[in-house]
């Protein structure tokens, strides 16, 4: 079975939430919609404060080609514009909305029926796409637009679709791809008329067997697109990964996939490229698993924008007694939240409640050379010496180690023995190397 | 929860730990063990024990009252050091020379340069080494190989396999006895097939990985198997040379210590290279019989040369 073959791990799966259908979030008074994600220009308001708006209404434009539009998420009146710390710990601009009824844009389209015709130009479906506020569903949030538009003289050959959900306890592409498969297809068929391929693969990893067997089948009606099973390994969601996995060509250090004729996007972004081009629906909402080894009620639900994720564990049963630590995303990559009164984003994609006992570090030992740290990095890089070299403040040697090249997957600190920071260090280290590079220019 | 706790991710850690690797080490070195109790009786038991206890002790007392330190001796790694060190040593051996040996081995090989994890050679051969220049006669005496013997200072000795190689005088037991264990020796250094169960049980546990002891036991086995092609009858046959002395102990055991060797695979491989040839030089052209430790030392020297300049393989690194 295909993988990427440099380094890798491989944590207690732990998909507690795995098979739950996917509910429907309340929606509670107000809702709090960030106008910016985590990567790119903030948009710009345009609305004010007392106007009515409707759901699927433009609230934020993109400000510059790599920044996302924002569109409101629930039918009200805008109550503010203000600064709302958001679940990435930063403060960002918001637009408050006290809700009023369920009032949608007449121009979308609601219906259950699946449109499988799309006879759009290039143009004209990236335009969409484009409006729709479409960006990376898988984390890192970068606007959907972008990277379908290679830079010119470069051409894609295949289009991969990530629906590898490495991490531990998400669930939510998973049961995405059983409730929404045909219009994931067809949405996998509009990105390939967009980058005019003739392939796509949509890897998935061998532990959703259900999702493999019911994408295998619908897959059969749509010309060129394949089901990748992949080996079960983290960080197989890294795009370098994937695509070494997929069509086993490795991006050079610095580059961009399409330098290898490959283009990736998340498997939610494919199905809200569906929904935007032939529903006329902006992004307003997405799945979000939540899930823990004492939450009550794990499940998958679809959650507005901007519904305080308080509002959403409510009603899936609170936050268990034992929480030491609250994770927005998974548990080698997500965040640790301070509360949970930060609005639902983009790029949210799961909630995580860490036992108490499972949420303290163990004490840092002496580094024992074991080489694990090296073993599992699936970059190829040397962990325990960018850490010592993060500690001394040597970054042009940090720069030569390819510090950079640093995916920040975590394997590294999840498997030292000695329980050493190795990441934490690694980050800071990169961090400051990368604003060194930057003021080089 | 009143308070959360913030950390940056990752959130979740492998469990991995010093004390199981340690312990996976331990649990490798038993069957070696265990032949060395059976061919060796008492004198084994005695000089095992007494060297785990006082490298435990020596590490417990040099951190706790000389130094003033937290004592590390839960991880496990002296008791590893211990065993090491007694896997190294005739099993008539008096106790006092294994408290010297063990005192070396701690002391000088382990603490001196900050405890484990910096010491840049072998604690156990640096004990070793100590023992064999300070009391030459007494680290090469080496009893015979009796099962279950009562006989601790007073069991009768005979010369090991190599050192009839180099003197050419007496008679070489068969392979296969040589691969079993059948012979004079230390405890670590008779039963290849005991070790080798050992490094199967620390590639399955992941403890090492394979680069290190293949690339020297393979180095070995090229270089003397050209030797004794062009030169039969003047050099031994390379199946003598693996089965036979510390190389199988070192090449498994030994040259893999986490600390003192290189940090990635293409490293460990010349690293091994080195132990490789180096232990064929002496052993074939020195004047000691064996050449194992002082092969690994050497190496244990080059491995920060050899981490500044190998590298792993990087991601992407072949393509243009």
């Amino acid at each position: 079975m295909k993988t990427f073959k440099m380094g890798g791990i491989h944590p207690s799966e732990n998909k507690l939430s795995a098979g739950r259908p996917i509910q429907l979030a309340n929606i509670p008074k107000q809702v709090v919609i960030p106008l910016s994600h985590y990567i790119g220009n903030p948009s710009e308001a345009v609305v004010k404060k007392g106007d009515f708006v409707k759901v699927g209404q433009l609230i934020g434009k993109a400000n510059g080609f790599i920044s996302a539009n924002v569109h409101a998420s629930v039918s009200g009146k805008v109550n503010k514009i203000d600064v709302q710390l958001d679940a990435s710990g930063y403060k960002r601009l918001a637009v408050f909305i006290d809700v009023e009824g369920d009032e949608w844009l007449e121009t979308i389209d609601r219906t259950p029926t699946i449109i499988s015709e799309c006879l759009l130009s290039r143009e004209e479906i990236l335009k969409k796409i484009q409006d729709a506020g479409i960006v990376g569903l898988g984390g890192a949030t970068f606007p959907a637009h972008v990277k379908l538009s290679p830079p010119p003289g470069k051409k894609a050959e295949i289009l991969i679709i990530n629906a590898v959900e490495c991490e531990s306890y998400l669930t939510c592409d998973h049961q995405l791809m059983l409730e929404k498969g045909e219009e994931i297809l067809i949405g996998v068929s509009i990105l390939m008329r967009v980058l005019d391929v003739k392939q796509a693969a949509i890897g998935i990893e061998n532990n959703k067997k259900d999702a493999i067997a019911h994408l295998s089948k619908l897959a059969e009606k749509h010309t060129g697109i394949r089901i990748e099973a992949l080996k079960v390994q983290y960080p197989q969601g890294g795009e370098k990964q994937l695509i070494d996995a997929i069509i086993q060509r490795q991006v050079p250090s610095g580059r961009i996939p399409i330098e290898v004729g490959a283009v990736v996007q998340n498997v939610g972004t494919t199905f809200a490229v569906y929904e935007a081009v032939q529903k006329n629906k902006p992004m307003i909402e997405r799945v979000l698993t939540i899930t823990g080894k004492e939450a009550s009620n794990p499940g998958n639900y679809l959650v507005r924008l901007g519904i305080y994720l308080a509002s959403v564990v409510e009603q899936a049963g609170g936050v268990p007694a034992n929480t030491g630590k609250i994770v927005g995303g998974g548990p080698m990559m997500g965040r640790s939240l301070m509360n949970l009164n930060v609005p639902m984003a983009k790029g949210s994609a799961g909630i995580l409640f860490i036992k108490a006992e499972e949420s303290l570090r163990k004490p840092i030992q002496n580094c024992i050379r074991c080489t694990k740290c090296v073993r599992v990095c699936p970059m190829g890089l040397e962990p325990f010496l960018l850490m010592n070299q993060s500690e001394r403040n040597m970054w042009p040697e940090m720069e030569k180690n390819r510090v950079m090249d640093c995916i920040e997957c975590g394997s590294c600190s999840y498997t030292c023995p000695s329980n050493r920071p190795l990441l934490d260090y690694i980050r800071f280290g990169k961090t400051t190397v990368g604003s060194i590079i930057r003021n080089r220019k | 929860m009143e308070k959360l706790i913030i950390s940056p991710a990752p959130h979740i850690h492998g469990g991995d730990s010093v004390k199981k690797n340690m312990t996976a080490v331990l649990l490798a070195l038993l069957p070696a063990l265990l032949v060395g109790f059976y061919f060796f009786g008492l004198g084994a038991l005695i000089i095992t024990l007494t060297s785990v206890i006082s490298c435990v002790l020596f590490e417990y007392i040099l951190q706790r009252y000389v130094l003033r330190i937290e004592t590390s001796i839960s991880d496990g790694s002296a008791a590893v050091t211990g065993l090491l060190l007694a896997m190294n040593l005739p099993t008539n051996l008096p106790i006092w020379i294994i408290v010297i040996g063990a005192l070396v081995a701690i002391g000088i090989g382990k603490i001196t340069y900050g405890g484990l994890g910096n010491n840049p050679f072998n604690p156990a051969l640096v004990g070793r080494v100590f023992l064999l220049i300070s009391f030459p006669a007494q680290m090469t005496s080496w009893p015979l190989p009796t099962p279950f013997s009562s006989h601790y200072l007073d069991a009768e000795t005979g010369a090991t396999v190599l050192s009839i190689i180099k003197s050419h005088l007496g008679e070489l037991p068969s392979t296969l006895s040589l691969f079993l264990g059948n012979m004079s020796g230390s405890m670590g250094e008779i039963s290849s097939a005991a070790l080798l169960l050992g490094l199967l049980y620390l590639l399955l546990k992941k403890t090492i990985s394979w680069h290190i002891p293949i690339s020297i036991l393979s180095t070995v086995f090229v270089f003397t198997a050209l030797l004794n092609y062009f030169k039969p009858d003047v050099y031994a046959s390379p199946w003598l040379h693996m089965f036979s002395g510390g190389l199988m102990l070192g090449a498994i055991f030994m040259a893999t210590d986490y600390v003192t060797s290189p940090m990635n695979p293409r490293g460990m491989l010349v690293y091994g290279f080195g132990i490789g040839i180096i232990t064929v030089v002496i052993r074939v052209f020195g004047v000691y019989p064996e050449g194992v430790s002082f092969a690994i030392l050497i190496m244990n020297g080059f491995t920060p040369i050899i981490n500044t300049y190998i590298k792993p393989k990087r991601f992407g690194e072949n393509i243009k």
